[in-house]
């Protein structure tokens, strides 16, 4: 199939970038949408031009390096999906796609496609982790956790900080990256003793790199690849007001 | 005592080499922990706190508000005389003039703070998506809540022009009971097709407003069992038809029955 591209480059941070258009004559459906990207780069780099720069990993859906804005949506028209996991069947013949870093104050491009989600790293040192030896594994039964809370949690740690949730929010809001992993924890034992001051020091962080506010669209529960449940935001709102007041 | 700081940098040293264009800003240490909770009123949370806790308050007064105006719709020489006298009963009471302080300062808030937040947002934006079809995500009344607060706002200064001012400062003709006729005021208002016609536009604007407003704010307060989300959504759902159709009704019936 034939695919028409117009992609975001931009060379550094403090250049300004531009879209350029290239054209693909034989891209296979079955590829993925990287895949796509990778046989653009090796056509731009037999012409000896710079191949454009983009984040990715494992390419098997897991890892969050991935993620770009795709035809105007993050990681591109399907819910729940990651860039690498997108493939090119998902397009037709003759499509011009539109492909553009993740926008937000808080993730300045680094280069062409490539964002700095660094502060997402900043938010979970603010809080995301508990603060006590954890030593060997323990007797699984000397402290028990009910099997839905157990699964609850894991939902929420599955969290992969792709940074869709932000790049999608109308107000670049980082709640449900941080509510993931206060939610995550604030539902075990272990991680509920600091759940009040893991979840001011961490919306202090998040509020501090620069997301907006949580409008409750749920648009990010669509893209986020993990499919987080935006129910994970209210419970750290919950867990923020009652760090206030008792 | 070993220092946590410590170990953590000690830590991060380990990663040799990480790749050079990776940088890992570390947090500045604050000075000494917290002691006690703080309160943080500048967060955005607390930010979006108070536009709850404003709205629920607004959604309250909203519904004894349509309660009041309910009196409207009784056979017109007792509606007269029922309305007349609700309006003097409320007008002579001091805790309803305290309350209607606190409903100003409320109407305040709310605009004042979904401004800021909004300019906030703005600013965490940053840069304009060239091609964006985000918007299928979600509903278009969740994203345009500031453009139907905006039409609301417009709405409210008419009708505070056109009954509140009239009432406190205007001159209202009596009753024959001697009471200021407000009954009459409202039925000559709603003569006029095209001030009900905006009326109804308003409130349709209105019950989107609420049909987010209403959940988001339960949301931003922090209800996350799903159960008790079920129900608010449903409540939701009954509350803003409920207020948003009760509030077009009356000017519509009064503009066609008693015209």
């Amino acid at each position: 199939m034939r695919i028409q591209l117009r992609v975001w480059r931009q060379e550094h941070k403090s250049k300004p970038g531009q879209f350029a258009d290239y054209e693909l004559p034989e891209v296979s459906p079955d590829m993925s949408f990287l895949e796509m990207l990778d046989m653009l780069n090796d056509q731009i780099m037999r012409q000896n031009g710079r191949p454009v720069e983009f984040d990715y990993d494992c390419r098997e859906g897991i890892c969050g390096q991935c993620g770009v804005m795709i035809n105007g949506r993050a990681h591109g028209p399907l819910a729940n999906t990651t860039t690498c996991q997108l493939h090119m069947r998902t397009f037709k013949d003759g499509d011009i796609i539109h492909v553009e870093p993740f926008r937000a104050a808080a993730f300045p491009v680094k280069c062409d496609l490539k964002v700095d989600r660094s502060a997402f790293d900043r938010i979970i040192q603010a809080g995301g982790y508990i603060a006590a030896s954890t030593g060997e594994a323990p007797e699984a039964n000397s402290i028990l956790v009910p099997h839905e809370e157990a699964e609850a949690a894991f939902d929420a740690a599955c969290c992969i900080g792709c940074g869709a949730c932000v790049a999608t929010c109308k107000n670049s809001s980082a709640a449900l990256f941080t509510s993931a992993k206060i939610s995550h924890l604030a539902l075990l034992p272990q991680g509920r003793l600091e759940a009040k001051e893991r979840a001011q020091q961490m919306v202090a962080q998040a509020d501090k790199e620069g997301f907006g506010h949580c409008s409750n669209t749920e648009a990010c529960e669509v893209e986020c690849p993990q499919a987080i449940s935006v129910l994970h935001i209210a419970r750290m709102n919950w867990e923020f007001n009652r760090a206030a007041f008792f | 005592m070993s220092n946590p700081d410590h170990d953590r940098e000690a830590e991060v040293s380990l990663l040799d080499g990480p790749p050079h264009d990776v940088k890992i800003k570390p947090i500045e240490k604050k000075k000494e922990a917290p002691q006690r909770a703080k309160l943080g009123l500048r967060r955005t949370l607390s930010e979006k706190n108070l536009m709850a806790l404003t709205g629920l308050f607004l959604c309250l007064f909203l519904a004894v508000h349509l309660l009041g105006n309910l009196q409207l719709l009784l056979p017109p020489e007792i509606a007269q005389w029922q309305f007349n006298f609700y309006s003097k009963l409320l007008s002579g009471n001091i805790f309803i003039e305290l309350i209607s302080y606190l409903l100003f300062a409320s109407i305040l808030a709310h605009a004042i703070y979904a401004l800021v937040i909004t300019i906030k947002n703005r600013r965490a934006n940053g840069h304009r998506y060239d091609y964006d079809r985000r918007g299928v995500t979600s509903k278009w009344y969740s994203r345009k809540m500031g453009l139907l607060g905006t039409i609301i706002l417009f709405f409210l200064i008419i009708h505070l022009r056109d009954f509140w001012y009239q009432l406190q400062f205007g001159h209202v003709p009596l009753d024959k009971d001697g009471q200021k006729d407000l009954y009459t005021l409202v039925v000559t208002v709603y003569h006029s097709g095209w001030y009900v016609l905006i009326y109804v536009l308003c409130m349709i604007a209105l019950g989107y407003h609420l049909l987010h407003g209403f959940f988001s704010a339960a949301r931003t307060l922090g209800v996350y069992d799903p159960r008790y989300v079920e129900w608010i959504k449903i409540l939701g759902w009954i509350y803003s038809i409920g207020i948003s159709a009760g509030f077009a009704f009356i000017p519509v019936y009064v503009h066609f029955a008693r015209g």
